[in-house]
């Protein structure tokens, strides 16, 4: 069956219309099912390979359910510390100025333990790319509150809800990152549709071209599911992302090219 | 050749650091060792060899730029004192693990806590027994002098790479503040990016087309192959403690009773030496200068030649327990310490060594 496939005559590189990026290593992502980590790291991979800087990019993933980003995407990677991906980054890139420079980071990650090397990466300006996935929840520990958790949300540690008089306020730390004059570009996007998805990638490829410039940061923060954390199916998962995640966290840029965008 | 300079022996440690070629240095203020970022910013190394000086904004992130610059090859190193040390332990863990080469210099002040900025050597057991978690081991250098300061820079990057693992001189406030003569060694280029990439092949320098992509990472979930890391660490350290055992011996030949001192306590002993033997009493000084790997089997064979050892720290009692392990139990080792930034007097020790070992 499969040779029989094989040989279909339509299998011709003239009529292919979308084939797996050689940038993700061939073998199965760690994500759960229907988990938005997978298509953000596909699209990143994309984003890499069409701009052909494979031999001169280096990436750091995080601690948090893309631990494992290293083993999938076939550029060289350093594995951080739980929330210091972007004081790798502010080394590797002072110290390898001409290559392209990128952290993966949870919510967890960036936004909690790891605040202070993310505020101060971006407020010194360093010419990186730090990508944010912010699902609000700890996925890899099994569903602990997040610092975006949202209020009302339940989670293992907030099991009767977020009561921020008790566990604080859900922190946007991406509106508090785009005051800072290190910060060149700041986006918030999604990839739960194929538009959302393309539009996400857009806004990558904008990241890793504005590296040329030299100009601070570049910050995609990517609102995603965690249907696992969030105990739902994927579908549901999506729907509860749109109905309660965008209107706390609202799609669309910050910052573009320094200037901060205005609120229509 | 070289060039000789009156300087503290932070600074040493700073102008040392440009000339051993060092790609970058990441540092958080902290007494008693602020001169060292203070003299980098001075000197401006990133406008003449392209030396990354950076400071940052805490002791945690100076040790993750670390392990950022570390692995991609690049000669990195930081320096702070016993609290910024404390903070810096988990980067040095993952160092350790994912076997990346970089200095760290702890010019040790007195603890517990925020402690006092005087001198101190309290931090012996965090440096050589880990201080982090899991079972890893770093180089450690202890320099005696502002010369030392200098030329252990160079040795340290050199075993650091050697290895692929972290080293620590750990030095104390006395000696980092202190002024003395230094011979300074000739500067020696950076390393150029093609370079790099051809000695270390395990870098993460960007992947190319002819090897697979390069992961550094101290993170294995499966035990068998975590087992293996740690077998291999394993071995590494063994081959540490074969090749590279430093020490200095000081009129040893003629001795019945020893003296064991590190760092700024040898430099006192070397005084109760002259002291004890005016008094007849023939004494002379064991120095270990790598503190990892421990001159342990040095130590074994003068534990068969002399009456007593007396273990001069300046701290509670730590590389006496290394020191008592390397001697077994035939002769008499006893310690004397002061704490909290109070440096022992030559006359003291001397007292010392009369009411442990001679009389007692
Ligand atoms: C110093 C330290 N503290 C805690 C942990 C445990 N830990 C691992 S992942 C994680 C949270 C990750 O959450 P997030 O960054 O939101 O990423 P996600 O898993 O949701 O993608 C925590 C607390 C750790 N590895 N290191
Ligand atoms: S636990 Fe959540 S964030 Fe982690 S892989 Fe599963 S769905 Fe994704």
């Amino acid at each position: 069956m499969e040779e029989a496939f094989a040989k279909l005559d339509i299998r011709k590189p003239e009529n292919i219309v979308y084939k797996r990026t050689d940038l993700l290593v061939d073998r199965p992502l760690s994500y759960c099912p229907g988990c938005g980590h997978g298509v953000a790291n596909r699209i990143l991979m994309e984003t890499i390979e069409e701009m052909g800087i494979q031999d001169k990019t280096i990436g750091i993933s995080p601690v948090g359910c893309s631990v494992l980003a290293y083993d999938f995407m076939n550029i060289d990677m350093l594995g951080a510390a739980h929330g210091r991906a972007p004081a790798l980054a502010t080394a590797i890139k002072r110290l390898w100025p001409d290559h392209f420079v990128f952290t993966y980071q949870g919510d967890g990650d960036l936004a909690a333990i790891g605040t202070a090397e993310t505020i101060h990466a971006c407020n010194r300006g360093e010419n990186i790319t730090i990508i944010f996935i912010n699902n609000a929840i700890y996925g890899m520990t099994g569903g602990q509150m997040a610092p975006t958790t949202l209020e009302g949300m339940r989670t293992a540690t907030c099991p009767y809800g977020r009561d921020v008089k008790i566990m604080g306020n859900p922190l946007k730390i991406t509106e508090l990152i785009s005051q800072l004059p290190g910060t060149y570009f700041v986006t918030r996007q999604s990839v739960h549709t194929p538009v959302n998805a393309r539009r996400a990638k857009k806004a990558i490829r904008m990241a890793m071209e504005n590296q040329k410039l030299n100009k601070g940061v570049s910050f995609v923060e990517i609102v995603s599911n965690c249907n696992s954390g969030w105990k739902m199916t994927p579908n549901q998962a999506n729907k509860w992302m749109e109905e309660n995640m965008f209107p706390f966290y609202p799609l669309g840029d910050l910052k573009v090219d320094g200037k901060l965008v205005e609120k229509k | 050749m070289g060039e000789l300079r009156l300087m503290k022996g932070n600074e040493a440690v700073a102008e040392a650091a440009i000339r051993a070629g060092c790609d970058g240095y990441f540092g958080y203020p902290i007494t008693p060792q602020s001169e060292i970022l203070e003299y980098l910013m001075m000197a401006k190394p990133y406008e003449t060899t392209g030396m990354v000086v950076l400071q940052a904004e805490s002791e945690v992130a100076s040790i993750n730029m670390l392990y950022g610059g570390g692995g991609t090859g690049k000669m990195v190193m930081t320096s702070s004192s016993s609290p910024g040390i404390s903070l810096m332990q988990e980067g040095i863990t993952y160092m350790a693990g994912a076997e990346l080469p970089a200095l760290l210099v702890n010019v040790v002040r007195g603890g517990p806590g925020l402690g006092t900025i005087q001198p101190s050597q309290a931090d012996y057991f965090q440096a050589v027994k880990g201080g982090g978690h899991g079972d890893y081991k770093l180089i450690v250098l202890a320099p005696a002098s502002v010369q030392e300061m200098c030329d252990f820079v160079k040795l340290g990057f050199d075993l650091a790479f050697k290895y692929r693992n972290p080293a620590m001189i750990l030095s104390d406030g006395a000696i980092g503040q202190m002024m003395e003569k230094v011979n300074l060694f000739d500067p020696i280029p950076r390393r150029t990016n093609e370079e790099l990439i051809s000695q270390c092949p395990w870098a993460a320098t960007g992947k190319k087309k002819e090897r697979d992509h390069i992961i550094i990472t101290s993170l294995d979930l499966d035990p068998a192959g975590q087992e293996k890391v740690n077998l291999k660490l394993q071995a590494k350290y063994k081959q540490m403690e074969e090749n590279e055992v430093r020490f200095e011996e000081i009129q040893c030949d003629d001795a019945e009773y020893l003296f064991v001192a590190f760092g700024l306590s040898a430099r006192i002993c070397q005084k109760s030496i002259e002291l004890a033997r005016e008094k007849g009493i023939k004494i002379g000084l064991f120095r270990p200068i790598t503190l990892y790997p421990f001159p342990t089997k040095q130590i074994a064979a003068l534990a068969k030649k002399v009456k007593g050892m007396l273990v001069v720290e300046m701290n509670a009692g730590q590389m006496i327990e290394d020191v008592r392990l390397s001697a077994g139990n035939q002769i008499k080792i006893e310690h004397y310490g002061r704490f909290g930034g109070i440096i022992p007097t030559p006359d003291e020790v001397v007292r010392a060594l009369e009411q442990k070992i001679i009389g007692g």
